[in-house]
């Protein structure tokens, strides 16, 4: 049973020795919601969303995913939540169907519902031709839908994707809005995103938080943030306003070479 | 708002019998391992570059050392000798740069989704040390019919073959996973490829594998004693050939690979999570 609020966090934050990542972050994600963290690079969004999904562990405050606490229950999360990395999760070595039957496997799923399950998620995520072929002839878009579709056999309350659509063309960028909203509608998936890309936040999520040097500076819908910035303004003015920096200001060499490591990988 | 545990956490953990969490750790180890064969088995082409230079090893050094008197003990010609110590070596070559693949899954990201899985830490670890047995095993295949057409009378009997089955498993997934401990270390793959070099020959020459033992000098007695290697070679020699002997006994070379093993895997489980910090 999934509860209402799917994450829950209090004063989290993530410390690097000297250099502060995360900074008592407290955040609620509701059940079946799509919910945004936007911030340029190097604002928190990928050591939050690892904090999340007990990769990292946090040095103070507290984490609740699915109704469980990451640092000491962690095992119970992972097995209520997927991840799907901005790195590639997927292997390229095998063919899609097999890329899934690992992930069945290792979520223990039943193996009599293994083949079934594996097929519909290959059908919600428009995989079905291509389920055959090593996943190294796949496109980008197709990586990652595959990505969504092993991160969500398991039927997981929450899942976290961590720039889901960096490197893709437009068109990509699309299908894979397409399927997160067929996620949330057809399993009723709560999705917690990161992105850098102020259009997608606005058509997308239900919630946006935004981060800036590592703290939330603001928690609201799209059109209330908006809103208390001005009548016409967009995404990009409310982080200017709120962070009094230009979303351009930030990204010195090593983002840049991240994202276009990222984007050669999807491309 | 401080969140409220009792209302959210400790929702429901299923309670699981001991049988169901054996099969399910096991339905983990083997997902981990089946991916591995898939592998090989889509892009076999590494399996046929491996089995070269055990060949070479057995037909050029073999062929040359195998005119030298006197350095097997017991009269047994050299190259009977040398089979099993070359088996365990090639084993030993593959295993030991496993980490590379490690550090390479973990820059992709490949690594993320194994740990974001609710699959336990040790499940995984063991898992890929039975991913790089597999390899072993194939280089097994190889070494027993290049030396059975050189003349080595290799043992065939099931009994036989299935210790040195074990004894590979054993070797190759305890020599993987001291690699994959060095990558949680080294964490890059320019460093490991300097360290797997240096790490590989002491652990060649400090063992048994081309020369028998009493050759050493003391100093390189005592520290062969405590190189597993020196166990899978002797446990081989008695399997791998027909009427061959171990020096130590095979309980004896199974229990220290055992143990070696164990350790490492242990050593394992609790580093390589960190690997995506």
């Amino acid at each position: 049973m999934t509860p209402a609020i799917v994450v829950q966090t209090f004063a989290l934050t993530r410390r690097f020795g000297e250099f502060t990542a995360v900074s008592r972050a407290s955040l609620t994600v509701n059940a079946a919601e799509i919910f945004g963290l936007i911030g340029p690079n190097g604002a928190g969004k990928t050591t939050l969303i690892k904090m999340l999904t007990t990769l990292l562990p946090p040095s103070s405050g507290q984490a609740l995913v699915a109704g469980f606490d990451v640092a000491r229950q962690p095992a119970e999360v992972r097995r209520r939540i997927g991840y799907v990395p901005q790195l590639l999760s997927a292997d390229g070595e095998l063919t899609g169907y097999e890329n899934l039957l690992l992930s069945a496997r290792l979520y223990l799923i039943p193996r009599r519902e293994r083949h079934e399950r594996i097929l519909g998620a290959l059908a919600l995520m428009g995989l079905m031709e291509v389920s055959d072929r090593l996943v190294r002839s796949y496109s980008g878009g197709m990586i990652r839908r595959l990505e969504i579709a092993q991160s969500t056999l398991h039927r997981p309350a929450i899942i976290f994707m961590d720039e889901p659509t960096v490197g893709l063309d437009p068109s990509g960028r699309r299908t894979v809005w397409e399927h997160v909203r067929a996620l949330r509608r057809e399993l009723g998936t709560a999705v917690v995103i990161t992105t850098h890309y102020m259009d997608e936040a606005d058509e997308l999520c239900d919630h946006v938080a935004v981060l800036h040097a590592g703290r939330v500076e603001a928690v609201g819908t799209p059109a209330e943030l908006k809103a208390k910035v001005g009548p016409n303004a967009s995404l990009d003015d409310v982080f200017e306003t709120l962070t009094g920096a230009s979303f351009e200001a930030h990204g010195g060499y090593r983002d840049t070479k991240q994202t276009r490591l990222g984007a050669r990988e999807h491309s | 708002m401080t969140p409220n545990k009792h209302a959210l956490a400790r929702a429901s953990i299923p309670k699981r019998s001991v049988l169901t969490a054996s099969a399910d750790f096991a339905t983990q180890v083997l997902a981990v391992a089946d991916a591995e064969v898939r592998k090989l088995r889509h892009d076999p082409w590494e399996l046929v570059s491996r089995a070269v230079q055990p060949i070479l090893w057995l037909v050029l050094f073999g062929g040359v050392m195998t005119r030298v008197r006197g350095l097997a003990p017991g009269g047994t010609p050299y190259l009977e000798f040398l089979a099993p110590g070359i088996l365990a070596q090639s084993v030993l070559f593959v295993a030991i740069f496993y980490g590379i693949s490690a550090i390479w899954e973990r820059d992709l990201g490949v690594l993320h989704r194994y740990l974001v899985s609710p699959a336990p830490r040790v499940a995984l670890v063991i898992g890929k040390a039975l991913s790089s047995s597999i390899r072993g095993l194939s280089q097994a295949v190889v070494i027993y019919l290049c030396a059975a057409a050189m003349g080595v009378r290799v043992s065939v009997d099931p009994v036989s073959l299935l210790v040195t089955v074990l004894l590979i498993v054993l070797g190759s997934g305890l020599f993987s996973t001291f690699s994959l401990i060095i990558a949680c270390i080294v964490k890059t793959r320019e460093r490991f490829m300097g360290i797997g070099q240096v790490l590989t020959m002491p652990i060649f020459f400090a063992s048994n594998a081309i020369y028998p033992i009493d050759l050493m000098p003391p100093w390189l007695q005592r520290i062969s004693s405590l190189n597993p290697l020196t166990y899978e070679v002797d446990g081989l020699r008695a399997v791998m050939l027909r009427g061959g002997q171990s020096a130590f006994g095979l309980v004896h070379d199974l229990a220290a690979l055992l143990i070696a093993a164990g350790i490492v895997i242990v050593i394992a489980a609790r580093m390589y999570p960190r690997m995506t910090e």
